[in-house]
């Protein structure tokens, strides 16, 4: 449906986005997810056609976007992070106005626009200035403006901003009964959102696609790494050695405790391993007291936070390896 | 295209810059009106439309510093740059309304001749091409407003910049008439232009070679026609000059004379400016 390839966008000499390739399929929703600033707008800017990108190309439903802008935008319902509105136009005016930009044959516009109304709560306020509009109900219409023409391809950028959270239940019934039947781009730098509605999750960071993949698969991959957090009493030394040498243990870090002649261990542990019953025998044995141990499961959170963390990970497909230990124990910290 | 305009005229009528505009337009008309013809019995209409002339210095900028520089500014342009219409097709949707909104007070200023009919006999012919000529000379205008409006997002900046281009026009004989007409001084003057040029295409592109062949290339046409025949230079900077006065033009039309190198002028002056805005507007995608 989507085609990206090697997408670059640089503005003077800063990057936002950086060599960006993935494939949208039909019929399924599609989570943008990354912190601010991160390139998600850039991109979206760009599938649309606003922007040019310095390199690579987009092509929606085989049509190349600089090439063949009007067949390919005709593809699109799109939906700005900040909504383009006319303040100036009572919402029918601007729905029908946007009807007309977007070609919608002359007699069929009065039914959808009351259809469009109706799904996005607009009825009541369809005869109301946009400029008089709470911001919940500017972002419908900015909605209801990308939905207009039942587009194959809906791109939402933070559709979610300034909805209340019934609004937001609503917003996300009515994305999930979208994406039956369109293929749904939606945006968010909040995780439960995207994880909420979307088959599948694009963390973007720096600019780069740091993971595409299912929701439930994200979270296995980070399973994988199951990680143990323990305060031990002992030699820093000689704890190091014995832990490294026992079987399952990926990777261990040992630092001094808050609290007196103690050690803090974070260790992880291979898939579906659990050491723990084997250390508490194993450090009583060396008469190494554990004073406490607690097992942490990785969440969605985690997978995010030490996908977009500050030094971009290595490998995007496998975020378990080492190099991203470090901003993981943080999370674990807090 | 018939959207945008169409949104685009009812935007002006619903808001004050169109009646403000057409009021404008109508009380300067109205005043020449009544000191030249009801007061001093002049039968020549055209004497109207050139003592108004100067109106266009100000309600030319009212009227299309928002065109699209505000939409810019909204952001509204990502709906229109993002729907399936072509940017000539948004230009030339904005063109257009900014058109009818100044046929409005022109159709209202045909009305004047008829009222001078009543007094005596009067030459519809000639008031009605001067009123053309005036049409004309105010649509190229807007097309330079709305240029002017495109490179900004600022409205206060769009309606200076017309300003101060419009001025430009109406001053160009007099600034004009402080050149030498010499063959040597337009000589240097076109030198010095090559180099300007160079330089100006050395900022944008950054790529040396380019600039010093264009400069060698520019001033070498330049130095070998002085060479072969220098008369070709007398006076040259005032007909240069002459030709960026958008105004004289008119002057033909208010004579009575249906000029088709006034029509032809005005005509590549309105297109010459469409493209520049569609340019413009393409440009800022690449940046």
């Amino acid at each position: 449906m989507i085609e990206v390839n090697h997408l670059v966008k640089r503005y003077g000499n800063t990057l936002a986005v950086d060599d960006l390739s993935f494939t949208v399929e039909e019929g399924q929703i599609y989570g943008f997810l990354g912190p601010n600033g991160a390139g998600k707008s850039t991109t979206m800017n760009i599938m649309t056609g606003y922007i040019a990108p310095t390199s690579g190309e987009v092509s929606i439903d085989g049509h190349n976007i600089l090439e063949e802008p009007e067949e390919a935008r005709k593809c699109i319902g799109y939906l700005p992070e900040i909504p383009p509105l006319y303040t100036d136009m009572t919402v029918e005016e601007y729905l029908a106005f946007a009807a007309e930009l977007k070609k919608i044959p002359k007699g069929k516009i009065r039914g959808m626009m009351d259809e469009i109304m109706n799904i996005t709560g607009l009825l009541e306020m369809r005869s109301r200035l946009i400029r008089n509009l709470s911001k919940g109900y500017r972002q419908r219409t900015g909605l209801a403006q990308a939905i207009l023409g039942y587009p194959k391809i809906i791109i939402l950028d933070e559709p979610m901003v300034g909805l209340d959270p019934k609004q937001i239940i609503e917003i996300r019934d009515l994305i999930r009964e979208l994406g039956k039947n369109h293929t749904v781009i939606l945006s968010s730098h909040i995780l439960s959102e995207v994880s909420a509605v979307c088959d599948q999750i694009m963390i973007i960071s720096h600019g780069k696609l740091a993971a595409n993949d299912t929701p439930e698969n994200l979270e296995k991959l980070m399973e994988g790494s199951n990680t143990l957090n323990l305060t031990v009493k002992g030699d820093a030394l000689s704890l190091q050695r014995i832990l490294k040498q026992t079987e399952g243990i990926l990777s261990c870090s040992v630092t001094s405790s808050e609290e007196k002649e103690a050690l803090d261990v974070v260790i992880k542990t291979e898939t579906g391993l659990d050491l723990r019953e084997q250390l508490f025998y194993l450090l009583a044995d060396l008469k190494m007291p554990i004073l406490s141990l607690q097992q942490s499961r990785v969440s969605l959170e985690t997978v995010f936070l030490e996908l977009t963390g500050e030094e971009p990970s290595e490998s995007p497909e496998k975020p378990a390896a080492e190099p991203a230990s470090d901003s993981d124990e943080r999370s674990e910290d807090q | 295209m018939t959207a945008i305009y169409k949104r685009e005229v009812k935007s002006f009528l619903t808001s004050m810059i169109g009646y403000v505009f057409i009021a404008f337009l109508l009380a300067v008309a109205g005043i020449y009106f009544s000191a030249y013809h009801l007061q001093g019995l002049y039968t020549q209409f055209s004497y109207t439309l050139q003592g108004m002339l100067f109106v266009f210095l100000i309600a030319v900028p009212i009227l299309s510093m928002r065109v699209l520089a505000e939409e810019r500014k909204t952001r509204t342009d990502q709906l229109l740059l993002t729907s399936p219409v072509s940017v000539s097709g948004i230009v030339l949707g904005k063109y257009l309304a900014l058109v009818t909104i100044f046929l409005i007070p022109v159709l209202i200023l045909m009305l004047y001749p008829l009222i001078l009919t009543q007094f005596g006999t009067v030459s519809l012919r000639t008031a009605y091409t001067a009123l053309f000529g005036f049409f004309l000379l105010g649509c190229s205008f807007l097309s330079i407003g709305l240029f002017l409006s495109s490179v900004t997002e600022s409205q206060v900046i769009a309606a200076v910049l017309t300003f101060a281009v419009l001025l430009a026009c109406y001053l160009s004989q007099g600034i004009a008439s402080f050149f030498p007409e010499t063959a040597a001084a337009s000589f240097l003057a076109f030198l010095l232009f090559g180099a300007v040029l160079a330089l100006a295409l050395y900022y944008m592109t950054r790529h040396t070679l380019l600039s010093v062949i264009t400069f060698a290339a520019v001033d070498g046409v330049f130095i070998v026609l002085y060479v072969l025949n220098s008369s070709l230079y007398e006076g040259l900077i005032q007909k240069l000059f002459d030709i960026l006065d958008i105004t004289a033009l008119f002057y033909e039309f208010s004579n009575g004379i249906l000029d088709l190198t006034g029509f032809v002028y005005y005509l590549s002056i309105i297109f010459i400016f469409l493209f520049l805005t569609v340019q413009s507007i393409q440009k800022r995608r690449w940046s």
